[in-house]
């Protein structure tokens, strides 16, 4: 029997399987569903500040237009009790999941101002969450911004998290770093425990007939799960942090592959929106079969074991690697 | 104990009492007394207990007749019942009240008093309803305050139960209804303990039960029906009585003392004034301070109208009085005198000459002279200075009866005299007047402050506000009164402390400083800076500024608003500027109670709503100058009429002055006798409303129409010209060649009429071109107004010169060019982007030169109708719609009516035109008996024979000539269209639409259907769909929206359309045409986005589409004439729902509040929805798949 449990964040896990934030990890009933079916954690979706604002002063704005100007209509809407604007609906899921499931439950935050990123994250510690991922994107438009400032601006804000918070802290970046290595570094500095690699972003699309800008979705695919692989097994190693690899897991290759560079845990996320939270028993058990095959005993055994520190040729995943793909034509 | 103190307007005065002390209550909106019912629904979903602890079951019904029924079956079946209602409502509850009391039934009716239509309709204040009831046999109480409301609420309910008469409890719609006072809340001990349970008992055991079977509500004979209505004398006689020792427990328990006439004034008055409501209020204060000039004078003020107790009226009458005035806020025509007057001078007769009851105070003393008057109608200000000019009538040898206070009849000389100035108000009482901009929030902020005030201060506190008639754009005066006495001032201030103009643009419309008494404050928002804004000021403010001596302060608070995400919400940083200049609270506490206050309005839609209005407040004093006032004038312009000097006469000398709010100036003999007004009345009301309008691009115009067919005020036209008009063409404009097939070798030009935009910016939406190099562009852009105010208003101008299109050379069939004829629905007052009005515009585009509109009571009845100006306009050959509004819920057979007249005219001419064949010809006579009118050309073929028959018949000398000639126009076709909303068409007057529609007469019906009563302010309608919120569907509608249009197909011979012009443009104008070319009835069900659905609206067309690609709104058309040729009659204009219904609903706040609230019930809700739109799609798709048999064809029997 192979030992697939890991630890991530200083928090033991029954085996490397988490799910990412999805609409299925936003209620107890989907998650329950997830935990039912082996998933180790459960990252909820990230509490957006940004959205809480908005959708605060849009629903004021619609709830005036129009009010306290004519005299038989001075409102077009019910006064009813509270809305559940704001982080209280997020926290209470948070809640409720974490009362209604038996793995440890991650919080995450999108932040945006810095006063709002402590006030929530505390929220989030004090609604029960085992961890907090923060969700660090901010997309820098003004070419005034350099990136030093850009990132000593991230820096300061997990900084002030780090300070305020005391359950373990993730940081998920995207992959629009010059230097990675060096900012994970400065975050491993600010005393992250962990870092997830990467995270994925709905990229606008244009509809061509209408001429207008769209938002799109588009669920990964098992080849995006290489630019991750890179980053962690290039940091595996240095940065005394632990990694999760996000984006393109969608079988035990996969996992297995994210376990190697260096990864503790795999998420996935699109992996379940198309196959359904059963897909996480069948990984498993695919995972479980290829290490008995292969006549691993445990998940912490493959751990970084073809990160770039335990590779024959660490070349590989440096510049080479890319001569040796472009000569493969 | 010390008693609660709230400020709290009447209807939330009245709803508190009435909610706590009922188990059932039945509503139906109307104005003003809709808030009552909206209370009681919002507290029963919020789950509120009534004082026995149990949540009070609250209905909606149909009508208010039907909630009249609803009432009269609960009483009956033993609940403690309430309901409340104003006006035309109260007037469909007349037989149901006839009922109830005949049946000796306890409960209260809530009325907040208002104008009964006559000439025209009145949302506004008078007692014409109340006194339309007094021979229904219920109680009338009226208040006179919003304490009073409070308190009599209490008392009707307390006496109903021991009288067993039914109560109507009353109190001046908008004055008492609306006002915002200071009053001490009666606790819910206080109400437990005015309640006898055991009267209760009684009532219950009385009710209808099988459990102890009988019958109530018999049909009689001639032996018995007499006798029996006289079984109710003695619980008349001993209600008076009964409502006294009420009265009497109350004060024990209140501390305040109620009588059922209430006297104020000299014991020893010589001249008394006689009257109830609000208006005593003014004539009681006006009296004490005559009284404190020496005059001998007193005020009686009526509470228990009904039943009249006339040994406590002459009880109250000091003995002294030598001459009475009785006024009345209604008015009876033909009648001997108005209500209460009469009443009056039955007591005085009954209880003084005929000495049936011993009035020793009266012996030996000359019986009083009584005069009668009316005043305040519909709201008319009623003042001190009115008062005084009744007291002063009554000193007189001769004085004037049945004369008229606060106008100026110069046609029958009923009215006094009043000098405007005479103010009585106590220099303590601060007086404060703000105008604002609907849409800049003046009034939430001045509720706010007005409850600051007067809770957190020992200040007593006033608040009143006026609205404009315009949904958009509108103006709003605030009025506010606070100080160390109680204020009994309910009247408009006059002679104002301090003066705020929210909107540096009224001072070019408005007298705003009138009314600033010598060294008042006067606030300005200004755009300009502290050493500039003095030159931008016309001449009569700064005279105003300087001769008075006004503290003047300015700011920016645009800027302020735009620093602070506020957008044009200006509110809070002007009332911050108020409290901080007006001293009312130490700067600090004042702006901790200001964000109090924000937090409270805000807190529940979320924290940055909060900060942002923080904000605000905080910057606020940062931007607030005093200007050092020079001591002249400087200013070379003066205000600009309201009107232009080119309207004519008429417009500048009547609906200019209403337009300058100047109205109350008008003479009786400047008005109409019968409330018609001339048509296209909204030209002449340049309101400058918009921030930016819009431009045409015409390089990238495809000529398609679209942006011209959406406009809701009809400000963006077309046309296609001869290209000599370019020759003359002003400086700047554009044109194109015209892509018009029927129209070869023209021009075409859109232009914007930039004075009468609303800036709702939906043409853009509409528009389908687009730049290639720059996509965010089109062919229609906005563009600020002010730098191209007059470029674009002298184009407009030269624009309406050029000729309309001839209508018989182009075909109407299409969007493109049914867009360039003439709109006769022009700048309604709309609300910005409205869904409705583009649906009438293209009525009037398609028929209007022959259309009769019967219009429900309603928004179109509102934006339509409402003075000062209208929007249904007359073309250059002095055709155009002939329009009308009855009721709200007679619409249907009030159109029908119009049908029946035109046919029975249209009959009549063709029986004689035959006789006149042999000065007219044969020929003539039988052209115009076959004309085919089916199209433009025949129309106007057909218009020509009949002036030929005109100008014949006007030589002939006749009588069947001259009764030929008075009804020859009904020979060319009229279009008959039946408009109004799904309030009237679905509920009030679905019984009429029904009948009329059974009728098989050539009428349409257009059912704008906005899915909620958007009038009177969202109320849920059998229209709302499922899922979605409204108010008295807080918690979202849980039952589907009524199929109207299957319903309605049910007959089979009636045209049924559904339509969406967002989805469909062409769908639209096919189904309008069809419609009206259909020999029989048509029903035309169009969707139409409206402000109540919560979300701007320039992105109605969008909604529109996601409706009908969701399913919730599919489009279609049943023809009957298809039957008849074999054919499906059901033909889906739209395609199979492609999207869920998600996507349409959560861009709308009506769907999107709940799941903010209630997110497991949305979810549930939502899901229905779908599950409903899926049914209903695959029930139409059926239908329309089914196939026909040809009536007409041979016998088809397979047995054969």
């Amino acid at each position: 029997m192979v030992d697939l449990s890991t630890n991530y964040l200083g928090i033991e896990l029954r085996n490397p399987l988490v799910a990412s934030a999805s609409p299925l990890t936003q209620k107890a009933e989907t998650a329950q569903q997830l935990v039912k079916a082996g998933v180790s954690a459960i990252v909820m979706p990230s509490l957006f500040e940004e959205q809480i604002l908005r959708e605060s002063l849009k629903l004021d704005q619609d709830l005036t237009r129009g009010t306290e100007q004519f005299a038989e209509a001075l409102t077009y809407f019910p006064e009813v009790g509270q809305y559940s604007i704001g982080p209280d609906t997020y926290l209470q899921n948070l809640s409720k999941i974490k009362k209604s499931v038996s793995v440890p439950v991650i919080g995450s935050l999108n932040g945006y101002t810095d006063g709002g990123w402590v006030e929530y994250a505390q929220k989030i510690q004090a609604a029960g969450a085992d961890a907090l991922e923060l969700n660090l994107y901010y997309l820098a438009t003004d070419p005034e911004l350099t990136a030093n400032e850009l990132e000593d601006k991230y820096l300061q804000l997990v900084r002030n998290i780090r300070n305020k918070v005391q359950i373990p802290l993730a940081v998920k970046l995207s992959p629009f770093f010059t230097s990675l290595p060096n900012f994970s570094k400065h975050l491993a500095e600010c005393g992250v425990n962990g870092i997830v690699l990467f995270n994925r972003f709905y990229q606008p699309d244009f509809d061509l007939e209408e001429l207008e800008v769209v938002p799109h979705l588009i669920l990964s695919n098992s080849n995006e799960v290489r630019l991750p692989l890179r980053w962690i097994a290039l940091l595996y190693g240095k940065i005394p942090v632990d990694f999760a690899l996000t984006s393109g897991v969608h079988t035990a290759e996969d996992m297995l592959k994210a376990l190697m560079a260096g990864a503790k845990i795999a998420m996935i996320t699109s992996a379940f929106l198309q196959e359904g939270s059963e897909f996480a028993t069948m990984l498993l058990e695919d995972l479980q079969k290829w290490m008995e095959e292969h006549e691993y005993t445990s998940v912490k055994q493959m751990i970084g074991s073809m990160s770039q520190k335990a590779v024959a040729d660490p070349a590989e995943f440096e510049r080479a690697n890319y001569m040796k793909v472009l000569a493969s034509y | 104990m010390s008693k609660t103190v709230i400020t709290i307007d009447g209807n939330e005065a009245t709803a508190y009492v009435a909610y706590r002390l009922s188990e059932v209550i039945a509503i139906y909106p109307i104005t003003p007394s809709s808030t009552m019912g909206e209370f009681a629904d919002e507290w029963a979903t919020l789950k509120k207990p009534n004082i026995w602890g149990t949540v009070p079951s609250v209905t909606e019904m149909q009508s208010e007749g039907g909630a009249a029924g609803a009432v009269h079956g609960a009483i009956q079946a033993g609940a403690l019942t309430t309901t409340f209602t104003a006006s035309q409502g109260l007037l469909l509850m007349i037989p149901n009240m006839f009922k109830i009391a005949g049946e000796l039934s306890p409960t209260v009716f809530h009325v907040s008093a208002r104008t009964v239509a006559a000439h025209a309709l009145s949302i506004f204040g008078d007692q014409s309803d109340v006194m339309a009831c007094r021979s229904t046999g219920f109680a009338l109480l009226a208040s006179n305050s919003v304490q009073e409301a409070h308190d009599l609420a209490a008392i009707a309910h307390a006496s109903t139960l021991r009288a067993r008469v039914p109560f109507l409890h009353f109190f001046d719609g908008f004055r008492t209804s609306s006002e915002v006072n200071k009053i001490e809340q009666l606790s819910e001990e206080d109400l437990r303990s005015l309640i006898d349970d055991s009267l209760i008992q009684a009532h219950r055991s009385r009710a209808l039960s099988p459990d102890h079977p009988f019958i109530r509500g018999t049909a009689q004979n001639p032996d018995t029906f007499f006798q029996e209505r006289e079984t109710v004398n003695p619980f008349y006689n001993v209600c008076p009585e009964i409502v006294a020792e009420v009265m009497e427990k109350f004060a024990q328990i209140s501390g305040r003392t109620y009588h059922l006439f209430d006297y104020v004034g000299d014991p020893e008055a010589e001249r008394v004034i006689v009257m109830m409501g609000s208006g005593s209020e003014t004539a009681g204060e006006t009296a004490r301070y005559l009284l404190e000039a020496g005059q001998k004078v007193g005020v009686l003020k009526v509470h228990l109208y009904r039943p009249f107790s006339v040994l406590h009226f002459l009880e109250a009458l000091p003995p002294t009085v030598k001459s009475i005035a009785v006024l009345d806020r209604t008015k009876e025509p033909g009648a001997a005198g108005e209500p209460l007057y009469q009443d009056v001078v039955t007591a005085i007769n009954e209880g003084l000459a005929e000495g049936s009851v011993p009035y020793t105070q009266f012996a030996n003393r000359p019986y009083p002279r009584v005069i009668g008057g009316r005043y305040g109608l519909s709201s008319k200000e009623f003042t001190p200075a009115m008062v005084k000019a009744v007291f002063d009538e009554l000193q007189k040898a001769d004085p004037k009866n049945h004369f008229t206070v606060g106008i100026e009849d110069d046609v029958t000389k009923t009215s006094l005299d009043f000098d405007p100035t005479f103010d009585i108000e106590d220099p303590q009482t601060v007086r404060c007047v703000f105008w604002g901009l609907g849409s800049d929030g003046t009034v939430g902020a001045n509720k706010n402050s007005i409850k600051i005030i007067g809770e957190e201060t020992d200040n007593c506190a006033q608040g009143y506000f006026v609205y404009d008639s315009k949904k958009s754009g509108g103006v709003t005066i605030s009025h506010l009164r606070f100080g160390p006495k109680p204020i009994r001032a309910p009247y408009q201030i006059s002679q104002a402390n301090f003066v705020a103009c929210h909107q540096f643009s009224f001072l070019e419309r408005f007298d705003i400083t009138k009314m600033a008494i010598p060294g008042a404050v006067f606030l300005l928002n200004s755009i300009y800076g502290v050493d500039e804004v003095w030159d931008h000021l016309p001449k009569e403010t700064q005279k105003d500024i300087v001769e008075k001596k006004l503290k003047f302060y300015i700011i920016d608070a645009y800027e302020v608003a735009k620093k602070t995400d506020m957008g044009t919400r200006i509110n809070t940083i002007m009332q911050t500027c108020f409290f901080a200049i007006s001293g009312v609270l130490p700067k600090e506490e004042a702006i901790q109670q200001i964000k109090k206050a924000i937090q409270k309005t805000y807190g529940k839609r979320g924290e940055a709503v909060v900060k942002k209005n923080f904000a605000a407040v905080d910057q606020a004093l940062e931007n607030l100058y005093e200007i050092k006032v020079p001591d002249k004038i400087t200013s070379q312009f003066t205000r600009r009429p309201s009107v232009p000097e080119e309207a004519p006469e008429f417009v500048r000398n009547v609906l200019g002055k209403m337009i300058a709010l100047e109205g109350d100036s008008i003479p009786v003999s400047a008005f109409p006798v019968d409330g018609t007004y001339p048509s296209g009345t909204t030209q002449w009301e340049k309101r400058n409303i918009a921030l930016e309008i819009p431009v045409w691009e015409p390089s990238l115009c495809i000529q398609c129409g679209k942006c011209a067919i959406v406009c809701p005020h009809a400000v963006i036209r077309e046309k296609v010209y001869d290209p000599s008009y370019l020759k003359n063409a002003p400086e700047g404009w554009v044109s194109l060649d015209a892509k018009f097939k029927e129209l070869p070798g023209m021009k075409f030009t859109i232009a914007v009429a930039p004075e009468d935009c609303t800036g709702c910016s939906i043409c853009v939406e509409a528009c389908p071109a687009k730049d290639k190099t720059q996509v965010g562009r089109k062919a229609i852009n906005m563009a600020p107004q002010p730098p191209i105010r007059e470029s674009e208003r002298v184009k407009w101008d030269y624009f309406l010169s050029i000729p309309e299109v001839d209508r018989t050379a182009i075909s109407t069939r299409t969007v493109k060019n049914s867009q360039l004829l003439q709109p006769l629905f022009e700048f309604s007052g709309a609300c910005a982007g409205c869904g409705e009005t583009p649906y009438l515009k293209l009525l009037t585009q398609l028929f209007g030169d022959r259309l009769m509109v019967a219009n429900a009571t309603g928004c179109s009845s509102i934006y339509g109708g409402n003075l000062p100006t209208t929007p249904w306009a007359v073309n250059k050959e002095g055709r155009g719609p002939s329009w009308s509004n009855s009721l709200f819920e007679d619409n249907a057979e009030f159109g029908l009516g119009f049908r029946l007249s035109l046919d029975k005219q249209n009959e009549y001419a063709r029986e004689l035109l035959p006789k006149f064949a042999g000065i007219l010809g044969e020929n003539l006579v039988d052209a115009i008996l076959n004309a085919d009118q089916s199209t433009e050309s025949g129309i106007r073929q057909q218009r020509e024979r009949v002036a030929q028959l005109k100008q014949t018949l006007e030589k002939e000398n006749t009588l069947e000539a001259k009764q030929l000639l008075s009804i020859a126009d009904s020979l060319v076709q009229k279009s008959v269209w039946i408009v109004g909303g799904d309030g009237w068409a679905y509920d009030i007057g679905y019984g009429g639409l029904d009948h009329v529609l059974a009728s098989g007469r050539n009428v349409n019906l257009i059912v704008l259907d906005t899915e909620v009563y958007s009038n009177t302010g969202g109320q849920a309608s059998k229209s709302t769909p499922l899922a979605a919120v409204a108010k008295f569907a807080a918690a979202g509608k849980g039952l589907p929206k009524k199929d109207l249009g299957m319903i309605a197909m049910a007959y089979g011979y009636v045209y049924i359309a559904r339509i969406a012009m967002g989805a469909s443009d062409q769908q639209t104008q096919t189904a309008l045409l069809e419609a009206d070319a259909y020999p029989g009835p048509s029903l035309v069900i169009a969707y139409s986005h409206c402000i109540a659905h919560g979300y701007d609206l320039k992105y109605g067309l969008e909604q529109q589409k996601l409706a009908v690609a969701s399913g919730v709104w599919p489009l279609y058309r049943y023809n009957p004439l298809l039957a008849e040729e074999g054919k499906n009659p059901l033909i889906l204009d739209s395609k199979d729902p492609s999207i869920p219904i998600e996507q349409f609903a959560y861009n709308e706040t009506r769907y999107k509040m709940l799941v903010q609230t209630d997110e497991q019930r949305a979810e549930m809700l939502i899901k229905l929805a779908q599950q409903d739109a899926n049914r209903r799609w695959e029930l139409y798709q059926q239908m329309a798949a089914m196939t026909y048999s040809n009536p007409n064809a041979g016998n088809s029997n397979p047995g054969d």
